[in-house]
């Protein structure tokens, strides 16, 4: 993965636009985020293959980014994405690491199920 | 009796962090070690540092490490039981114990390594343990597997006691290294903080490469 170009993945998201979208959707702060520090409560959440339809869909801010994308009947949203890549299957890859590189957020869309 | 191993652990390092000394030790007695792998990590959060891996990549490479992990460990028989990481709590405990019971049938260990269930902080650790209990109490109880259990839960003293059986693993200290080493998306980060020649200013990671504990399951 790269650091994100805002322009160019902008132009990959319209590629998905109103058409049969599977989505994958994570964010993680890690399993052992309690047992490490008693302070912070372990959360993640994770959607896999979600299947949607995107009528609109934006990434803003300077880095890291959000993203927002209308669905039918609602919305997808992902903050502090950082890195991005489309990938062999031309799967659109979004993710945001922490400054220890390690996958803080996800947020991938492809036109096939993912695996 | 010859005895015979069997290894249960749902992420490719678990066993590395957990027990890489003592299968090192079982492998240099001749003892037959069966690792059975539950998943591939897939949803783990480390990418390689500096990032190399990502969320979809992530299960191929982290499947390579856990086969030059076999290799470094002389393990033999490897077997990835192809369940999802982080779904294992959420199956009928009785269709994984199923798949748990026909490695069992098959191998014939006279001693299984698993998680504590209850005690071992991932809930994907806390579901593998209790799956592989699951399989082990379908046997009469004369013919069962001696099951030890790895814990770790800040809570485990207070509710499980001491660990009754400790291995003193210091003479696999390299080993131990090598195997953290192979799953290198996992633990490169983590490794190269440690200067490896101080190792008494890093006392969890001397712990780790010194020492291995577990509590043999009690059946009453």
């Amino acid at each position: 993965m790269q650091p994100i170009h805002k322009e160019t993945v902008q132009k990959k998201i319209q590629t998905f636009l109103n058409k049969d979208v599977y989505v994958h959707l994570e964010t993680t702060n890690g399993a052992y985020a309690s047992h490490v520090n008693e302070k912070v409560m372990t959360v993640g959440a994770f959607i896999r293959n979600g299947k949607v339809t995107i009528s609109n869909g934006k990434i803003t801010g300077e880095g890291p980014y959000r993203v927002g994308l209308q669905i039918d009947l609602g919305w997808i949203y992902a903050e502090g994405l950082t890195d991005w890549e489309i990938d062999e299957e031309g799967r659109l890859l979004l993710a945001g690491h922490d400054f220890e590189g390690r996958l803080a957020v996800a947020l991938q869309l492809s036109e096939h199920p993912f695996s | 009796m010859e005895e015979r191993l069997l290894i249960v652990f749902p992420h490719p390092d678990d066993e590395a962090y957990g027990a890489a000394g003592m299968i090192t030790q079982a492998r240099q007695k001749g003892t037959p070690v069966t690792y059975a792998c539950v998943t591939l990590g897939e949803m783990g959060r480390n990418m390689g540092r500096p990032l190399f891996a990502n969320r979809e990549t992530l299960p191929q490479i982290r499947k390579k490490e856990l086969l030059d992990l076999a290799n470094v460990l002389d393990i033999q028989d490897l077997r990835m039981l192809g369940l999802r990481d982080k779904t294992l709590e959420f199956l009928d405990i009785d269709v994984f114990a199923d798949k748990i019971e026909e490695i069992i049938n098959d191998v014939k260990p006279t001693h299984i390594l698993t998680h504590y269930p209850g005690f071992a902080v991932h809930p994907d650790h806390n579901a593998t343990g209790a799956a592989t209990i699951q399989a082990v109490k379908r046997m009469p109880k004369e013919k069962r597997p001696v099951v030890w259990c790895h814990a770790f839960s800040k809570d485990r003293i207070e509710h499980i006691g001491e660990p009754d059986v400790i291995f003193d693993v210091t003479a696999m200290k390299d080993k131990k290294i090598e195997a953290l080493r192979a799953h290198r998306s996992q633990t490169e980060g983590m490794m190269n903080a440690i200067d490896f020649d101080r190792l008494s200013d890093y006392p969890q990671m001397e712990r780790l490469l010194t020492r291995e504990e577990f509590w043999t399951y009690n059946w009453e």
